[in-house]
């Protein structure tokens, strides 16, 4: 009997506090509205499917000035999900080599990798991005006399090579890649488990090679097989055609990534050394090589250790794209500012930024947290 | 209770006396003018050799505060980004921009505020490496180029739509500030760099090879740039508008900095009557005292001075900011 009305009394707080919660935030955005009508400042989304009127100067989408507010948002998050994934990927390899070799027997590479890790680390990171886009913009070569790798150019414009004509047939090639990574990791799983509940052991390598050559492929050449390369030359001010990764994009993406990669080695050779030495020495009278000790008995334990505060630093290197703004990036910052600046919508557009960049790292803590779930100590 | 009732009573009477517009008000209680002005563009707010801010947006600042306050000393100067303004003025924390700011319709109807006038004619140019590029002549020349934009500013709009009307093509590669923006440009990261004439005329004085530059000869928008003002004080409003007249009537009248107090006393010009408040109460209608104009021109001088001091030396000519009756658009209403 008590101990159900101690739980009635737990809930009714609880409502209590939702409903005064509730109350005060309805209150504030109230107050807030009508205090924006009663000064004349116009309020809502509805500067969203205007058009922009404004150049983007990177986009993976088709746009242009006459396009929406909107579509200039979603090119800004393109963008910065492409900036974040590239660094990620980098920051993540790099990070874990660099905590290995913080504990490694050879003292040079010790040292080296100290000396990286708090360098790094200790300087704020607005200044390397300015740093590795001023060596960018500054140190290479101007277009006219760009350096010449083979078809490729490398100046102070970017890094400008060829590039397949837009057409269908690339399209669904790349659709195709998506498609038989998709079905190769399905193929991995259902072989794992007929091998895990005793069957015979189905080949995995073959079989998704051949789908990663053959999907592509065979999309390719029925979409109309286009072989057209659109190929780089220098016109007036630039070179034309062709594909460019801009000084801004490799700046930023390096910058993140080797400011990301000092953390994550902390990381990394914490999870190492969590990992008993014991452990290690067993491995080792089992007759396991460095190789195999570091791959099936150190990183599945150090795992456990590494994946929550990696999922940390993941957040922050998507939160840090946003000094894009400071080196030319269009990321969601940028463009978000300028559509704030010609709208004067500053409430609108600021929400509209956090609620994206909320989504954002809550959809990646969310798979991080998915694969914690699979990797953490399962006790029997 | 007596002691209480005076006090009580004189209370009244200073509420009486200050009832004007929220912001008038406020400003009189403080006893400062909060001017919100540029982080650091020189002719309009720069910090000097000394570290005091200069400029002629400085100086409207510095004449209001005069004509409100008595002194143009009583100025704090918030420096702010072409992005922070607008949420600066709307919020408060700055009583009024003078912040090279374009008056256009969106920011005169939708964003709770008002332009008190105009203080400066600019236009958009555009300015090219001249030894990089000496074919660049004119604007067309600058077909499939890059251009570097300030961003939060009218400038990557007027880009657009000038490509979009003249079927050129632009790469835009935005910054924010200026300082970043001239520098990518100094760079030759961008084969041009796009902003308001005045900020191109700036960015060259400052410059030790300013002859390596070309300014090429189209304009492509107008910016008015003016005060911009919350939209809640009518008072406050014709205060700051009439400052920016009787500046140029000054200018116009022969009124300068020095003779000033002279004038005041021997002119016979009825205009000049009026506007040193020898004969008329135009101070009085704005709430303020008869010698509102005297102060703000002994303060900072006229318009023409204003505009030597500041704009001149960054050998920029004074084209449309001439008054109305030496080729130019400023047009003084007239003082009654």
């Amino acid at each position: 009997m008590t101990i159900t009305r101690a739980r009635w009394r737990g809930w009714l707080a609880q409502a209590a506090l939702l409903l005064v919660l509730g109350g005060l935030l309805w209150a504030g955005v109230a107050n807030l509205v009508h205090n924006l009508h009663s000064r004349a400042i116009t309020v809502g989304f509805a500067y969203l499917g205007e058009e922009a009127g404004f150049d983007i100067s990177e986009t993976l989408v088709a746009y242009d000035a006459t396009s929406s507010y909107a579509a200039a948002f979603g090119v800004g998050l393109l963008n910065t999900l492409a900036v974040s994934a590239v660094a990620i990927v980098a920051a993540s390899g790099l990070g874990l080599a660099l905590g290995v070799a913080r504990l490694a027997s050879n003292g040079l590479l010790r040292l080296l990798a100290t000396i990286y890790v708090e360098t790094v680390r200790n300087v704020p990171l607005i200044l390397q991005l300015l740093l590795w886009y001023g060596m960018l913009t500054e140190l290479l070569p101007t277009v006219a006399d760009a350096w010449t790798f083979g078809p490729a150019y490398l100046s102070r414009r970017g890094l400008t090579l060829p590039w397949p004509a837009p057409h269908a047939g690339w399209s669904a090639g790349a659709l195709g890649v998506l498609l038989a990574l998709v079905l190769g990791g399905g193929w991995a799983a259902w072989a794992a488990r007929v091998e895990r509940r005793g069957g015979r052991r189905l080949p995995r390598l073959v079989p998704i090679a051949a789908l990663l050559v053959l999907l592509p492929a065979g999309l390719w050449a029925l979409w109309g097989a286009p072989v057209a390369i659109s190929v780089p030359r220098l016109a007036s001010f630039d070179f034309e055609g062709g594909k460019t990764v801009s000084p801004e994009f490799t700046a930023l993406a390096f910058g993140l990534s080797v400011y990301t990669a000092a953390f994550i080695a902390e990381i990394v050779r914490g999870g190492i050394a969590a990992v008993p030495r014991g452990q290690v020495d067993a491995a080792q009278a089992l007759g396991m090589d460095g190789a195999q000790r570091l791959r099936f008995v150190v990183l599945p334990q150090a795992l456990r250790v590494i994946v929550p505060p990696l999922t940390s630093q993941y957040l922050n290197l998507v939160k840090n794209s946003s000094l894009a703004v400071v080196i030319g990036y269009p990321d969601l910052v940028s463009v978000s500012n300028t559509t704030l600046n010609q709208t004067g919508q500053a409430i609108e557009a600021i929400a509209l930024m956090m609620v994206v960049y909320l989504a954002l790292s809550l959809a990646i803590a969310g798979l991080m947290n998915a694969y914690n779930r699979r990797v953490r100590l399962v006790e029997r | 209770m007596h002691k209480k009732s005076i006090s009580m009573f004189a209370l009244v009477l200073a509420a009486a006396a200050a009832h004007a517009g929220p912001t008038l008000d406020a400003i009189r209680q403080r006893g400062i003018l909060v001017c919100g002005v540029h982080t650091g563009l020189a002719g309009f707010s720069a910090p000097d050799k000394s570290g005091r801010y200069a400029g002629i947006d400085v100086d409207y600042c510095k004449a209001l505060a005069a004509a409100i306050l008595g002194s143009a000393d009583k100025v704090r100067y918030v420096p702010l980004t072409a992005q922070q303004r607008f949420t600066a003025l709307q919020s408060g924390e700055v009583d009024l921009l003078a912040r090279n700011t374009t008056w256009n319709s969106r920011r005169d109807t939708t964003l709770g505020a008002v332009f008190a006038g105009v203080w400066f004619f600019d236009g958009q140019a555009f300015v090219v490496d001249a030894k990089k590029h000496p074919r660049v002549k004119r604007l067309a020349d600058l077909n499939h180029a890059s251009v570097c934009v300030e961003t939060g500013t009218t400038t990557e709009r007027n880009l657009a739509d000038y490509a979009r009307a003249n079927k050129l093509q632009f790469k835009p590669v935005v910054f924010e500030g200026q300082e970043a923006t001239e520098k990518a440009f100094q760079a030759g990261r961008c084969d041009a760099y796009t902003t308001d004439a005045s900020g191109i005329a700036a960015m060259l004085s400052s410059l030790p090879n300013r002859a390596d530059y070309a300014v090429l000869p189209e304009i492509i928008s107008k910016e008015p740039l003016g005060p911009m003002l919350r939209r809640n004080d009518p008072e406050f409003f014709a205060i700051a508008r009439w400052t920016i007249f009787a500046l140029q009537q000054a200018e116009e009248s022969g009124v300068t900095q020095a003779n000033v107090a002279a004038l005041r006393k021997t002119s016979q010009d009825p205009v000049v009557q009026r506007l040193t408040g020898a004969t008329s109460d135009v101070g009085r209608s704005l709430g303020l005292d008869a010698d509102w104009a005297v102060r703000a021109i002994s303060a900072v001088g006229n318009y023409g001075e204003i505009f030597d001091r500041n704009i001149k030396p960054l050998g920029f000519a004074r084209g449309p900011n001439a008054l109305w009756n030496r080729g130019g658009l400023m047009y003084p209403m007239p003082l009654d």
